[in-house]
């Protein structure tokens, strides 16, 4: 026989304005085995808890329901709280009464209805709860980081630290990512290779820390605690512990008709490239698609001048295998296409350019070594118009409905540099709203018009035209009321940011949810900002959502720190939700072994008693440490064969009977 | 809002079929806009107007004889606003009420030169009569 | 190849060497247009307003037609393909225009947007092929610098119109290659005429088609395009008379060597 107590949250006004909680907690005494009903205005505060255990003690209750919010926000504490009173966690329920039905319901008469149904469902529910006991899993005490920009690195850096091994697989042939291309840095205007570049070289020469560059996640079987990758390790063609990164194979390549990525194709590259001169390694990658050798056989230049005897064009990719406690998702970001953004005639004119590439343009190691040239006639331009929000806050087509975030302030940065170079230069900046939401941002923002004399436009950029060498540019100033028309001499376009492609997959992979932009989301917005909802996997920098640097910096560390907590643990309490198979009712249709996502079923012939038979029968196994606790296996199982702990198909059962009472 | 302003911003909203609402200010529209100079309330004002429920003055506006109807804004504006159809639907509460066409038969003859085509003659009257 | 096909009221009158270069380069393509049997104007605007529903109703009946022959319909006036196609879009997406128009036209079985609406350019294009055009060109319009004049009705509102990329189109580009003369791209190409404002205001289409010409001058080109009537009439008249405008079926015809009926190709400049 269950004693069970039923308590009610108010929510403050959130639920106990579209729930009369005083009627709920009536109605549910009358549900079986209910002794005790309550209600509180924060059952989730440290008064609402003590009542809880209170309760528990004073009526000897054996499970309680707790309708309050999602299980997502607070399932976790109320079963902690039941807990600390004696009780099995497993025997607390939560009747979701806020997300599922007051935030939902107008009328307090259909809400408050409702709740007494979904309180009901928990209690039958709750009736045929029995204690549930955690397993115990091993934890291996290494990280694993995807991405190597500063994100990855300060995140790999702050474990390492720690003293736990981390890893860090990066897909391009160096780390440093998209901060390695930029020039200077807002709102300090310090050199991004100064701050950057002692960074790639601490994590390179860290002795927790081990690169793998030009590589890329393959597979991932496991959980939290405990994951198995594969990490397919491309051939470079070069070894890399012979290469001394002289260069001369770079200098004597004859193929140079590849586009430099680094330099966001604004000059070539060769066949067998560096990205930059502060790559780390700084081991040249050849360029198969590139290379004379790989496309016809004849050439090997660089192995002729190799005196290090490093070019090898027979290596392959090679596949690791480890193991790790935890992964951390640093994929980073790209800017989106500018294709479809032809009113701007960026693929048609090569003076309409992007900020990256105008980055490159500043950059005394980029292709212009730091002039500001049209990429057409490498002319000085004397007229600079930049246009913001290009994709960013747009509904339609290929654009992004978010704020990029970070255009405001690096266009203001790149508009006052140009100034300070260039004097003699105008600069305009077209704004829809200029944000700068940061400690000092709105300061630089002001230098930039103030100080440097940058014309900022409230208006946006309607067409630019390509005529006599000009860019005409055709916008609209909206404080002037006025259509204006800028002859410029070079765009910039502040296109919008939008998460790295791989991303996809390996949230796929990794089985962290995403939203609709692709961004990773987190375990709570607020709450648990680096975590994604998947155990064991955190986020870090701008996979997670738009972020400047300093932002990213601040969230790899907190994702470090999370990290951290978890590998300082030896064993991880394991969630006892698993599934099972009954063996005499199972007819080995392999049904349950197909849809499960985590490869936790696996087939053995067993000895099987059925109805006095004994006989060997062909029966699915479920391994408890790789369980989920998902359902798909149950739902998916013919014979009813299959049962979750926690929410076997009786429990699920007599909620729906419940509901339709 | 005058009561018979509020009545014709929601004759407006409907026959457009444009959710004024989506619009964030940005002016690509007039940026974009071919005719600009010769609106007196641009594209961009046109659609806050709109919202704002300012009717009687867009009623009188001379923008509604000048928007070419080329759809550069309706193509290029971010939020999908479609300011066009705001002023064609302004414009059918003017023409449409008797004795609010703007061009009468009894005009074309003095307008008519050699090469004139039928589809200028056809379209104007679609846009500035009913 | 056959099509059900949609003149319009100014290819019969004062556009008719756009309707006669058409039907004659297209014989000489093998393809075959079969005028609907009784079209009405199309009303040569698209009714913006949601509630128009009579000035909808003409297009609707010759996109039924076509439907009855089990054809694809085929258009050559910008602004005829433009009303057609969006109209034709309405049938498909709004399902209150639909039950109107349905309920009003009484016709044999409902029309739901079932037809297919092709601008003699994308035929040119999708169904003989620019490839095709090159090897049946006789008369190759060698040295020649066209510029093509796109306009607004065959490019936009893109998501509906599908016709090319609304910024930089490449259709008629194409096509003057394979007629073997020398496209040049212009940035105006894709900007209004000053459509039928210029009933009454003349100096607006002036200053559009004046800023469309010397741009296309000033790239070099000797002859502008154009599939639009109206267009044409803007620039020829209100434009800076500098390059001459025709439409492009004439100079397919040209190139084609289709012999030019009496009196010649009438040139409307």
């Amino acid at each position: 026989m269950q004693k069970i107590g039923v308590f009610i949250c108010w929510c403050g006004s959130n639920i106990a304005a579209t729930v009369d909680v005083e009627a709920v907690a009536e109605a549910v005494k009358t549900e079986p085995n209910v002794v005790f009903s309550t209600n509180y205005q924060y059952m989730c505060s440290e008064g609402g808890q003590s009542a809880i255990r209170n309760a528990i003690a004073e009526h000897g209750l054996t499970g309680i329901v707790v309708c309050a919010c999602s299980p997502r926000m607070h399932e976790a504490t109320f079963r902690k709280a039941a807990a600390v009173a004696g009780l099995n966690p497993y025997m607390v329920e939560i009747a979701n009464i806020r997300e599922q039905c007051s935030w939902i319901h107008k009328e307090k008469s259909e809400g408050t209805e409702k709740a007494i149904i979904l309180a009901r469902a928990a209690v039958a529910k709750l009736n045929r709860n029995v204690p549930l006991f955690a397993g115990e899993s091993p934890v291996i005490k290494r990280a694993l980081v995807i991405g190597g920009g500063i994100a990855g690195i300060q995140t790999a850096l702050d474990v390492a630290d720690a003293g736990y091994e981390v890893d860090i697989v990066e897909k391009t042939p160096t780390i440093g990512g998209k901060m390695a291309m930029l020039d200077k840095t807002f709102p300090t205007l310090d050199c991004a290779a100064c701050i950057l570049t002692p960074k790639m070289v601490d994590a390179s020469a860290h002795e927790k820390i081990n690169l793998y560059t030009y590589s890329e996640v393959e597979s991932v079987s496991g959980f939290v605690g405990n994951f198995t990758v594969n990490i397919r390790k491309r051939a470079r063609a070069v070894n890399s512990d012979l290469c001394t990164g002289c260069g001369v194979c770079v200098e004597k390549c004859p193929s140079k008709s590849a586009k430099s990525e680094f330099n966001q194709g604004l000059c070539n590259r060769s066949a067998i490239y560096i990205p930059f001169a502060q790559a780390i390694p700084n081991v040249p990658v050849i360029d198969r698609d590139a290379c004379i050798k790989f496309k016809t056989g004849k050439c090997g230049i660089c192995e002729k001048v190799c005196t290090a005897k490093a070019i090898d064009y027979d290596q392959e990719d090679e596949i690791i295998t480890k193991q790790y406690g935890a992964v951390v998702l640093a994929t980073g970001f790209k800017p989106i296409s500018m294709e479809r953004y032809d009113e701007f005639q960026y693929a048609q004119c090569p003076d309409v350019i992007t900020s990256l590439e105008f980055e490159r343009i500043c950059n005394a190691a980029g292709p212009t070594k730091g002039k500001v040239l049209r990429p057409s006639d490498h002319e000085p331009p004397k007229t600079v118009v930049f246009v913001q929000c290009v994709g960013s806050r747009a509904t339609v087509d290929c654009g992004k409905t978010y704020c990029s975030k970070i255009c405001c302030m690096y266009t203001a940065k790149h508009a006052m540099l140009l100034r300070e170079k260039y004097p003699d230069t105008e600069a305009y900046v077209f704004y829809i709203d200029v944000r700068t939401p940061g400690k000092s941002f709105d300061e630089f923002y002001r230098r930039a018009v103030e100080e440097y004399g940058v014309h900022y436009i409230k208006g946006m950029v309607g067409k630019v035209a390509e005529e006599d060498g000009h860019l005409i540019v055709q916008g609209s100033d909206l404080i002037a009321d006025k259509q204006v028309v800028i002859k410029a001499d070079m765009v910039v376009l502040a296109a919008a940011i939008e998460p790295d492609p791989t991303a996809r997959s390996l949230g796929t992979m990794f089985t962290a949810s995403m939203d609709t932009n692709d961004f990773f989301t987190e375990a709570h917005p607020k709450l648990r900002p680096v975590e994604s909802p998947t155990a064991g996997i955190f986020l870090s920098g701008l996979c997670q959502g738009p972020k400047d640097i300093p932002d990213t910096v601040a969230q790899a560390g907190a994702a470090a720190s999370k990290v951290i907590g978890l590998l300082s643990k030896d064993k991880l309490m394991g969630n006892p939700c698993v599934a099972g198979c009954s063996e005499p009712l199972c007819n080995g249709c392999s049904s349950c072994e197909l849809v499960c996502p985590y490869g936790a079923i696996t087939y053995e012939d067993k000895m099987v008693i059925d109805h006095g038979v004994r006989e060997t029968r062909r029966v699915a196994c479920v391994n408890e440490a790789v369980c989920q606790g998902c359902g798909a296996c149950t739902v998916t199982c013919p014979s009813g064969a299959m049962d979750l702990k926690g929410f076997t198909n009786l429990q699920i059962m007599a909620e729906v009977d419940a509901i339709c009472r | 809002m005058h009561a018979d302003e509020k009545r014709l911003t929601e004759i407006i909203i409907r026959t457009s079929g444009v959710n004024v609402r989506k619009c964030m200010k940005c002016g690509k529209c007039s940026a974009t806009c071919p005719n600009f100079a010769e609106m007196d309330i641009r594209p961009h004002r046109f659609v806050s107007m709109v919202e704002e429920g300012d009717i009687a003055a867009l009623l009188q506006s001379k923008s509604l004889w000048r928007c070419l109807s080329c759809f550069a804004c309706v193509e290029r504006c971010p939020r999908g606003v479609e300011p066009a159809h705001l002023i064609e639907a302004v414009r059918m509460e003017v023409v449409r009420p008797q004795g609010g066409n703007r061009l009468r038969p009894e005009a074309i003859p003095a307008l008519l030169d050699e090469s004139i085509p039928q589809q200028l003659i056809v379209s104007a009257f679609r846009k500035y009569s009913k | 190849m056959k099509f059900s096909y949609y003149p319009g009221c100014t290819l019969k009158t004062r556009a008719s060497e756009l309707d006669w270069a058409a039907r004659a380069a297209a014989e000489a393509l093998g393809v075959v247009m079969e005028e609907l049997p009784e079209w009405q104007c199309c009303g040569a605007v698209y009714p913006l307003a949601r509630d128009e529903l009579a000035t909808r109703l003409s297009a609707v009946r010759a996109l039924d037609s076509a439907k009855q022959s089990n054809q694809q319909l085929l258009t050559l006036c910008s602004a005829c393909h433009h009303v057609i196609k969006r109209v034709n879009n309405d049938m498909q997406t709004d399902a209150d225009m639909r039950a109107k128009v349905n309920d009003y036209l009484e016709l044999e079985s409902p029309y739901s947007g079932e037809t297919t609406v092709v601008h003699y350019l994308e035929m040119l294009r999708d169904a003989v092929g620019f490839d095709k055009i090159k090897e049946r060109v006789t008369n190759p319009l060698k040295d020649r610098k066209i510029a093509a004049y796109y306009g607004c009705m065959l490019l936009r509102p893109s998501g509906v119109m599908k016709f090319d990329n609304p910024e930089n189109p490449s259709i008629i580009e194409d096509f003057i290659s394979s007629i073997g003369a020398l496209p040049v791209r212009y940035p105006y190409r894709n900007e209004c005429c000053g459509g039928y404002v210029s009933i009454e205001a003349k100096n607006i289409s002036r200053e559009m088609s004046k800023k469309v010409m010397s741009s296309a001058a000033r790239r070099g080109a000797d002859t502008i395009v154009t599939a639009c009537p109206l267009c044409l009439y803007n620039l020829n008249e209100n434009g800076t008379g500098e390059i001459p405008v025709v439409y492009f079926t004439e100079l397919l015809a040209e190139a084609l060597g289709v012999k030019a009926r009496e009196g010649g190709l009438v040139h409307a400049c």
